[in-house]
């Protein structure tokens, strides 16, 4: 589905990583951690075309997304769930209307409000859907996070940090809802530096984890 | 411009959903406002001076069209047969529906701005002047030429001097209020496109979030668009609304009130204001629409 051949990037005269190759398959689950300023969220980001690539190809379902043109790029996006570090939401609207914004700007808006309660309830947040994404705890915002990226049905989930902020209950919470989005067949990445979260997540997944460090892209070992 | 028309109906019947995506609130939605309806107020003012000036230029040359003078200029004896016999020529002169000497007291009237009303006329050797009404078919020339050989003292007067430059006046007037009216657009655009230059680097975080949900660039502009079109709408209708009623209380044309009297409106050009709204709007969907997708083409 998502394929990185041999891909590097840099800015500002600085080169973050070359030469990374990566596939994501259908229904595959993997981790990618490495040290802070490795290039995690770069990698993601590269991974859902937010970024080009300075070398190499990405193929976004056999397609090089450097050769893409802008709307192909954002059909491309349709098919990735993000869920960001930061969470990233329009504060001024509903969580409802945040967690339907990928089914409204594909013109798909009213589908998504048929099954939103039961996605809601999915995450836990079926109380707050009228409420402000400020007004969540980083939990909440997590999971509305979340919502959001899986609400149109993409077939790759990328989750940076997504239990950054949150505490040990909150994270199995999450990992336990990755485990089920993947076990539907979503193929998922998650970048996150909680090994704690990784060694749980191997209990109940066949996860890989992928280890960003010194620009090379390594399989991780059975340390974890 | 099948696109363009596309767009404005997607912009007037679908897509709020993405349209809230943009806050409501902030400084360039004031500033587009505040500057929609300063706009709208002056150009309610250009199209009121554009339409007078049209008005008096039609009057003026209507009025000097249908009328002319001959004067006749000859000694004390022969002044009284010379006005007889222009008189007489005038009533034979195809296209002349009057002519009427002006008495003594008229002449009086006519010198008195100048002169003050104490002017001794008979110690004067003022012309006498004979008023003429036009019609259709009226030949100035064949009528000069015959004057000047049958009443060597007389000189007709068509007002042709007179009309040609009171016409280029007032119809430099006319382009002056067009031209208002086109700068006045050109500004409102600028403003406009810098208005939503800074929305588009302010909400910066917006459209990240839109493209990362997968919205193309048109349904990120069109989010812009719509927000800006409905302010721009909403401000010109204001300062459309305060400019016609400024210009409704104006001095009438018949009141003393100098060089405005006259700037109004008359009959169905009242309805012009209106176009005004309609016009800002147009005009804020294409300068956000080319601003938005200029931004977005520079963004990755």
């Amino acid at each position: 589905m998502i394929e990185l051949a041999d891909v590097g990037y840099g800015y500002g005269g600085r080169r973050l990583f070359s030469g990374l190759s990566l596939a994501l398959a259908p229904g595959a689950f993997h981790f990618l951690t490495g040290p802070s300023g490795a290039g995690k969220t770069t990698l993601l980001r590269l991974l859902s075309a937010e970024l080009r690539a300075t070398e190499g190809r990405v193929l976004l379902w056999g397609q090089d997304a450097g050769m893409m043109g802008r709307d192909e790029v954002a059909l491309a996006r349709r098919r990735i769930g993000v869920v960001p570090q930061d969470c990233q939401f329009l504060d001024h609207l509903s969580v409802a209307e945040n967690v339907l914004l990928p089914l409204a700007v594909a013109g798909r808006r009213a589908e998504g409000e048929a099954h939103l309660p039961e996605l809601l309830a999915w995450v836990g947040l079926a109380g707050q859907a009228q409420q402000r994404p400020p007004e969540l705890s980083g939990g909440e915002r997590q999971r509305a996070a979340l919502a959001r990226a899986v609400i149109a049905g993409p077939e790759v989930l990328l989750a940076d940090e997504p239990t950054g902020n949150v505490d040990w209950e909150m994270s199995q919470r999450l990992l336990q809802l990755f485990v089920e989005l993947n076990r539907m067949g979503t193929a998922v990445l998650v970048a996150t530096h909680d090994m704690n979260l990784i060694r749980a997540a191997k209990s109940q997944a066949s996860a890989r984890v992928l280890r960003l460090r010194g620009g090379a892209l390594q399989a991780a070992g059975a340390d974890l | 411009m099948r696109g363009r028309a596309t767009g404005i109906w997607r912009l007037l019947g679908g897509d709020r959903d993405i349209g809230r995506a943009v806050p409501p609130t902030g400084f360039t939605a004031r500033l587009t406002l505040l500057t929609a309806a300063a706009m709208a107020f002056l150009a309610v003012f250009a199209l009121a001076l554009s339409l007078a000036s049209g008005r008096l230029a039609e009057r003026w040359g209507t009025a000097l069209a249908g009328s002319a003078t001959v004067r006749v200029s000859a000694p004390e004896d022969q002044e009284g047969p010379q006005v007889d016999a222009a008189l007489r020529i005038l009533a034979q002169t195809p296209g002349v529906l009057a002519a009427r000497a002006l008495t003594e007291a008229e002449d009086q009237a006519l010198l008195e701005p100048w002169f003050g009303p104490d002017l001794p006329l008979d110690a004067l050797p003022i012309p006498r002047l004979i008023d003429v009404t036009l019609g259709d078919g009226f030949d100035a020339e064949g009528l000069r030429l015959r004057l000047r050989g049958e009443v060597p003292g007389a000189t007709l007067d068509d007002h042709a001097r007179w009309r040609a430059p009171l016409a280029e006046a007032a119809g430099r007037l006319r382009l002056l209020g067009m031209v208002a009216t086109g700068l006045i657009a050109l500004a409102t655009a600028a403003m406009i496109t810098l208005a939503a230059q800074a929305a588009l680097a302010a909400n910066a975080q917006v459209i990240r979030v839109m493209r990362q949900a997968g919205a193309r660039d048109a349904t990120i502009a069109r989010a812009f668009v719509r927000r800006f079109t409905a302010r721009a709408a909403g401000g010109a209708l204001a300062g459309a609304l305060l400019g016609t009623l400024a210009v409704a209380l104006l001095p009438a044309a018949e009141e003393p009130g100098g060089f405005l009297a006259g700037l109004s409106f008359q009959g169905a050009s009242w309805l012009v204001p209106l176009l005004v709204p309609p016009f800002a709007a147009l005009v804020a969907f294409a300068a956000t629409r080319a601003a938005a997708f200029a931004t977005l083409r520079r963004t990755p």
